[in-house]
C-alpha cells in the first residue's frame, strides 16, 4: 500500500506544480499567495422577498451570474420577509458577523449609522453619473455629508382602485379630497365593497398611509427644527376624529390586522374597492390576467387605476417606501460589496432590474423618470415621479435616528389604530405625544 | 476490602482520575454546566449588564443605573404587555388544566383504538408551534377566514368576525391557540400520573360506597396533585415567556393590544435596536418567574420529604 507522508505530499505537489509553472501546495506555502480560485470574494446579500417575484428571479438566474463573470465576485443572495430585515441587521451588528450587504427600508439606515461603512464614493459616483439624487434619497441615506446607505429604489405608494365601482357610485374621476373619498367609500361599503387599508405593524402600507394622512391635515410629529414635538395639535386631533368615522363608514374593519400582503389578496379577490399600495396589485393582475377577473367576467387589470392619496385641509402628501443597501462595518468583504454595488448601479445593469419591476420601484435619480418603460402602460405612468413627490418621516423636520425610531415603533400608525379601537381622539393624540417625547427628548 | 488492604499493606493509590467519584461527577455534570452557562447564565448576565446601560444597536452605552427600568415602568405599552402576559398565562393555564385533566380521565379508560387516540392527541404538541400557528393565522384571516365562512354557511353570522383586528378577540384568539397547543401536554402528563394510582384504591373506595365523584375528589385528585402542581408550574413558566405563538399570530397587534413581555422586548430590542430597553423588558419577567420557581422547588421538596 502506498504510504503518503505529509513531507512526501509537499514534495510531490511542489515538484509537479513547479514544473507546470503554477505553484502547487509547496509553491502556495512558499509564496503565501492563495491560488486564484481561492481568492474569489464572496458577498452575502440580504434582501426582502420582492413583491415582484420576477425581479428576484432575474437576480438569481441572470444578473448575479453576470456579476460573477464581470467581477469575480460570487454573490450569495438571500431573501427574507421585509419585516425581518431589521432583526437581521441588529443581530449582525451585535454579533459582528452576518450579511455583507443588507437592504433596508425608508430612514432605517439612520438607526445603524455608527455601524455602517461609508458608501460616499459609490453613491456620489452614481449620483453624478445619473444626474443627481432625489432629496428623499439624500434624506434617507446620508447624514452629515456621509452616505451610509446606497439608494436603490422607491416603491411608489398610490391608491389602486376599481374604476367601474367608483363610477357606479358617481365618481367618474377619483376623489380629490378626503371628504369625497369617504363619501365614495361609504357608498361602496354599503354595497359590500369597502376600502381596504392596512393599519397593522408592517413596514410598508401602514406608515405610507398614516404619515401623509397626518401631514395633509396639517399635523406633524415634530416642528421644522426636528426637536420639538408638536403632534398634540387641533390638526392632528381633527385628523384622528375624521379617521374614526371614516374607518367605520368606509373601511374593511379587518385592516387593523393586515400586513403588507393582506390588502393585495383582498383587492385581487374582489372584496375591496381601493387600497394604498405599491403597484404590486396591478402588476400581479397583468402577469396572470386570466386568474384575476371581475365579477362580470372581465379582466381585473382593465378595471384598475392608480391615484395619489386625496388632499386634506393642508394639502396633498405622499410617503413612498424607500429601498437602500448598507454595508455593515463588521463585513470583511466591504470592498467586494462596494464593487458589486457600483457594478449593479451602472445604467445597463440597473436598467435590467428596473424594467423587471414594471414600475413597482422607480429609480433613485430623476433620470429614470424618462425611461421608455413608463410609456408602455399608462396605468403605471403616475408612479414615474414618486421620487419627486414623497416626504420622509420626521417631516417637516430633518429625518434622523429619532424619526427612524418613531417609524420603527409604528407610533403614528398606532395613534390612529388606537382611536379606531375606541380610544377618544384627544387621548390617542396625547398618547402619541407622550411616546414621541420619550423618543425625541431622551 | 479490609482484608485486601491488609494484604497489600497501604491503600492502592488511585491512578485514574475518573475512579474518584467526585471527579467523575464533575465530568458527568460538565456538559450540562457548559450548556447552562452558555445558553442561560451568559445571556442572563449579559441581559443584566445591558439593562443598566443605555446601549443601542452598534453603540456601546454608558452605565445609567436603573434609569432604563424607570423608563419602561412609565411606558404604557410595557404596562399593557405586563397585564396581557398575566392574563394570558392565567386564563390559558386554567383552561389547559381543566381540559387536560378531563382528557386524561377519558384516555385512562379502556376503549378500542386507545393507543392510536393517545398518539393522535399529541399532534398539536408535536407540530412545531410556528407551523401550527400559521395554520391558525389563515383560519383567523381577516378576509379569508375559514371559520367565518363556516359560521356564515351555517347561518350563525351575517358579517365577518374581525378575529385578529379587534383587541379583545385577538387576545381570545391567542389564548385559544395556546390552549389548543398546551392541552395535550397536560393530558399526557396527567395520564401518566393517573396510571400510577393503584386500581385497588378505587376498588376499596367503591366497596366502601363512594360514588365516581367522591372517588375522584377523595382518591384520584389527592394522589394526582403532586404531578398536577409540577405540570402547572412548568406550563406557567413556558406560557409567561411565550414568544412564537403571539409573534406569528398577531405580532403584538392590533396597536400593541396583544404584546407579551417577550414580543414587546423583541420589538423594542431587536427591531428598533434599543438593546437596553429590550433587555430590561425581558428581565421584568424574572421576578415573577423566580417566585414561581422557588414555589415549585419548595413544593417538590415537601413532597419528597413526606
Amino acid at each position: 500500500m502506498l504510504r503518503v507522508t505529509r513531507r512526501n505530499l509537499l514534495k510531490i505537489s511542489g515538484t509537479g506544480v513547479v514544473a507546470a509553472g503554477t505553484g502547487g501546495l509547496a509553491g502556495i506555502l512558499a509564496t503565501g499567495i492563495a491560488p486564484a480560485y481561492a481568492q474569489q470574494k464572496t458577498v452575502h446579500w440580504l434582501r426582502w422577498n420582492d413583491f415582484v417575484p420576477a425581479s428576484d428571479e432575474l437576480l438569481r438566474k441572470s444578473l448575479l451570474l453576470e456579476a460573477e463573470k464581470a467581477l469575480g465576485i460570487k454573490v450569495n443572495f438571500e431573501t427574507v420577509n421585509g419585516n425581518d430585515l431589521q432583526p437581521r441587521i441588529t443581530a449582525g451588528i451585535q454579533s459582528g458577523a452576518g450579511p455583507d450587504l443588507i437592504m433596508l427600508f425608508n430612514n432605517h439606515p439612520h438607526l445603524y449609522l455608527a455601524s455602517l461603512a461609508d458608501l460616499s464614493d459609490v453613491a456620489e459616483a452614481v449620483g453624478k453619473a445619473q444626474g443627481g439624487f432625489y432629496d428623499i434619497s439624500k434624506g434617507n441615506c446620508s447624514s452629515g455629508g456621509k452616505w451610509m446607505a446606497m439608494p436603490f429604489g422607491i416603491i411608489g405608494a398610490m391608491l389602486a382602485y376599481r374604476k367601474s365601482w367608483f363610477e357606479e357610485v358617481g365618481y367618474k374621476t377619483f376623489p380629490k379630497t378626503w371628504d369625497e373619498y369617504r363619501d365614495a367609500g361609504k357608498k361602496l361599503k354599503a354595497k359590500g365593497r369597502p376600502i381596504g387599508q392596512t393599519m397593522g405593524h408592517s413596514f410598508g402600507d401602514p406608515p405610507t398611509f398614516s404619515y401623509p394622512y397626518l401631514w395633509s391635515f396639517g399635523g406633524a410629529e415634530v416642528d421644522e427644527s426636528g426637536k420639538k414635538v408638536v403632534v398634540n395639535s387641533k390638526a392632528a386631533i381633527d385628523s384622528v376624529k375624521f379617521m374614526v368615522d371614516f374607518w367605520k363608514d368606509a373601511h374593511d374593519e379587518g385592516g387593523l390586522a393586515w400586513d403588507d400582503s393582506s390588502n393585495n389578496r383582498a383587492f385581487l379577490s374582489g372584496t375591496i374597492c381601493s387600497t394604498l399600495n405599491g403597484a404590486s396589485i396591478y402588476i400581479a393582475s397583468t402577469r396572470k390576467p386570466e386568474q384575476y377577473q371581475t365579477e362580470k367576467g372581465g379582466l381585473m387589470k382593465d378595471d384598475i387605476l392608480h391615484a395619489p392619496l386625496p388632499a386634506g385641509p393642508a394639502g396633498q402628501f405622499g410617503f413612498h417606501t424607500f429601498q437602500s443597501h448598507v454595508v455593515p462595518s463588521y463585513s470583511k468583504n466591504q470592498d467586494a460589496a462596494k464593487a458589486f454595488l457600483t457594478w449593479l448601479h451602472t445604467d445597463a445593469n440597473y436598467e435590467k432590474w428596473f424594467t423587471s419591476q414594471k414600475g413597482f420601484s422607480t429609480g433613485i435619480t430623476a433620470s429614470w423618470e424618462k425611461h421608455k418603460m413608463w410609456g408602455e402602460d399608462p396605468v403605471m405612468t403616475p408612479y414615474a415621479v414618486a421620487g419627486r413627490l414623497g416626504r420622509i418621516p420626521g417631516y417637516p423636520g430633518p429625518t434622523g435616528p429619532k424619526a427612524a425610531e418613531v417609524l420603527s415603533k409604528y407610533i403614528v400608525t398606532d395613534m390612529y389604530a388606537k382611536a379606531i379601537q375606541g380610544m377618544p381622539a384627544e387621548d390617542a393624540v396625547k398618547w402619541c405625544e407622550n411616546e414621541l417625547v420619550k423618543v425625541y427628548q431622551t | 476490602m479490609a482484608t485486601m488492604q491488609a494484604g497489600s499493606g497501604a491503600p492502592r493509590p488511585r491512578t485514574r482520575l475518573l475512579e474518584d467519584e467526585r471527579w467523575l461527577a464533575f465530568f458527568l455534570l460538565m456538559p450540562t454546566l457548559i450548556l447552562l452557562g452558555l445558553f442561560i447564565a451568559y445571556p442572563f448576565a449579559k441581559g443584566i449588564l445591558l439593562s443598566v446601560t443605555n446601549t443601542r444597536v452598534g453603540v456601546p452605552g454608558d452605565y445609567v443605573g436603573l434609569a432604563i427600568f424607570e423608563k419602561i415602568w412609565n411606558d404604557g405599552i410595557f404596562r399593557e404587555a405586563a397585564w396581557n402576559t398575566i392574563l394570558y398565562t392565567a386564563v390559558t393555564t386554567v383552561f389547559k388544566l381543566a381540559l387536560g385533566l378531563w382528557l386524561a380521565l377519558l384516555l385512562n379508560r379502556h376503549f378500542r383504538g386507545k393507543a392510536f387516540i393517545r398518539a393522535f392527541i399529541l399532534l398539536p404538541f408535536i407540530i412545531p408551534t410556528v407551523l401550527s400557528t400559521f395554520a391558525w393565522k389563515w383560519m383567523f384571516d381577516p378576509t379569508f377566514s375559514v371559520l367565518n365562512w363556516m359560521l356564515r354557511e351555517i347561518g350563525v353570522i351575517d358579517q365577518r368576525i374581525n378575529w385578529l383586528g379587534d383587541p379583545d378577540l385577538a387576545m381570545g384568539c391567542i389564548i385559544a391557540v395556546n390552549v389548543w397547543r398546551g392541552v395535550p401536554f397536560f393530558a399526557i402528563t396527567l395520564l401518566a400520573g393517573l396510571q400510577t394510582i393503584s386500581p385497588e384504591l378505587h376498588e376499596a373506595a367503591a366497596i366502601d360506597g363512594a360514588n365516581a365523584r367522591q372517588r375522584f375528589i377523595h382518591v384520584t385528585w389527592p394522589l394526582l396533585l403532586p404531578v398536577t402542581m409540577v405540570v402547572v408550574l412548568f406550563s406557567v413558566i413556558q406560557t409567561f415567556a411565550d414568544f412564537q405563538l403571539v409573534y406569528v399570530l398577531t405580532e403584538g397587534g392590533p396597536a400593541n393590544a396583544t404584546h407579551l413581555f417577550a414580543t414587546y422586548a423583541y420589538q423594542i430590542g431587536v427591531r428598533t435596536g434599543l438593546l437596553s430597553e429590550g433587555a430590561a423588558i425581558s428581565l421584568a419577567m424574572f421576578p415573577v418567574l423566580f417566585l414561581v420557581v422557588i414555589f415549585q422547588l419548595l413544593y417538590i421538596r415537601r413532597v419528597e420529604t413526606r
